[in-house]
């Protein structure tokens, strides 16, 4: 139970997705400037994690392990993430269609997320048994989700203040990131 | 320059179109493995390799690969070279191997790869596709290299390694936090440099498979 609580706050605070791993960094900065938008994002981003570390876990023991292929994850994850994340948007799209609206369209964004395949990529890096991939990868989503939304309220400061002209957009979206990165930074001692 | 010519393929990506620092693509290794500069060219030369080989066989195969399939097809090419590299540099250069760690796989998701392979690789031959793959992929390697070497000498006043006895370091460049500072003083310098406006976000509007992405349809984005 502690190792799990330890796993969680690990991966939401101190090895933070996007502010300290750099994991998924094009939706951090694209989706982050309205703050509902940064909520959806987020909640999509925890539902695939999860749901993709739960998907991959079986392939990955008992699949790729047996046949003695593990150097075939990256392939095999991505293409499953992929697919799982069609299907997916898919199933809401027909049956959900309130649930679609607020978050299915993000969920294309998110194939090609770097964050997804990383966190199933770090489950097996450090081994990790079926229980801890999945609290893994809520906090990888919930560090990536809290990010997000202290950055969506940082940017929507920054668009109305008066800023060098060479600034504007992108350099002066990526100097509040790192001040918001520096904040990060006091959770390092958290869990020693 | 005629932009139609092979040279220009080339030369593009080197310069005007230099995917990480004017159109930002690839941001995540940009962001995470430049700490050193030999760990900047490591992740530079890698992309460029699995760049110019996706680029080469994409380009054989775009009258075979069907539209409809064609970007898992991309994936699975991608990271058959992806797996390939990761194989070589542990084989070979094992220190870099674990320095770069998981970013190292997650090429197979970096946005420039999918992006020149959608952008150029389906729609030209093959000798232009290898020298844009080419092109770009050194375009990145100096951008890492860049950030690698400023970020190295500032935070740990040493370069490629070797302590430099300079009287004041930063210890903040080599954090996480001076990897967005360090990139966002570049990206100022370099739109400065060009005479553009940076754009305003990062996502749709540089995407390069924008025109073909179901979410960037609708309008209201990202």
């Amino acid at each position: 139970m502690k190792l799990l609580l330890v796993i969680l706050l690990t991966s939401m605070l101190t090895e933070n997705m996007v502010l300290v791993r750099f994991m998924g960094i094009c939706p951090f900065l694209g989706v982050s400037k309205k703050y509902d938008s940064a909520i959806g994002m987020g909640l999509a981003v925890i539902f695939v994690m999860v749901c993709a570390s739960i998907c991959t876990y079986p392939i990955y023991t008992f699949v790729l392990v047996p046949l003695g292929v593990e150097y075939m994850k990256t392939v095999a994850f991505i293409l499953l993430i992929a697919t799982f994340v069609q299907l997916v948007e898919m199933i809401i799209k027909k049956k959900i269609p309130p649930l679609y609206k607020s978050l299915g369209v993000y969920l294309p964004l998110i194939t090609t997320n770097c964050a997804v395949l990383g966190i199933t990529i770090l489950n097996t890096d450090e081994s990790y048994n079926f229980v801890q991939s999945i609290v893994n990868a809520l906090g990888g989503g919930l560090g990536f989700t809290i990010a997000l939304i202290i950055f969506a309220s940082v940017r929507s400061r920054i668009e109305t203040s008066d800023i060098p002209k060479t600034f504007k957009g992108v350099p002066s979206t990526l100097i509040a990131a790192a001040i918001v990165s520096v904040s990060f930074m006091g959770f390092t001692s958290l869990l020693q | 320059m005629d932009r139609k010519s092979n040279l220009y393929a080339f030369v593009k990506g080197l310069a005007v179109e230099n995917p990480s620092l004017v159109m930002l693509l690839g941001m995540c290794p940009t962001l995470a493995v430049t700490t050193m500069a030999s760990n900047g060219i490591g992740m530079g030369l890698a992309t460029t390799f699995v760049l110019l080989c996706s680029n080469i066989v994409i380009s054989a195969l775009r009258k075979v690969i069907p539209g409809t399939v064609r970007l898992p097809c991309f994936i699975v090419v991608i990271t058959t070279f992806v797996t390939l590299t990761d194989f070589i540099l542990k084989a070979y250069i094992p220190a870099l191997h674990s320095r770069l760690g998981i970013f190292l796989s997650l090429i197979a998701v970096n946005c420039i790869i999918l992006g020149r392979a959608e952008a150029f690789a389906s729609k030209n031959g093959i000798v232009k596709s290898a020298l844009d793959g080419l092109g770009m992929g050194l375009g990145f390697t100096a951008a890492l290299f860049t950030m690698g070497s400023l970020r190295e000498i500032l935070g740990s006043g040493a370069f490629f390694g070797i302590d430099l006895h300079l009287p004041l370091v930063f210890p903040i460049f080599v954090m996480p936090a001076g990897g967005f500072f360090t990139l966002g003083i570049i990206i100022a310098i370099v739109y400065k440099f060009i005479k553009r406006k940076p754009p305003a976000k990062v996502g749709c509007a540089a995407c390069p498979i924008a025109s073909d992405c179901v979410n960037c349809k609708g309008g209201e984005t990202a």
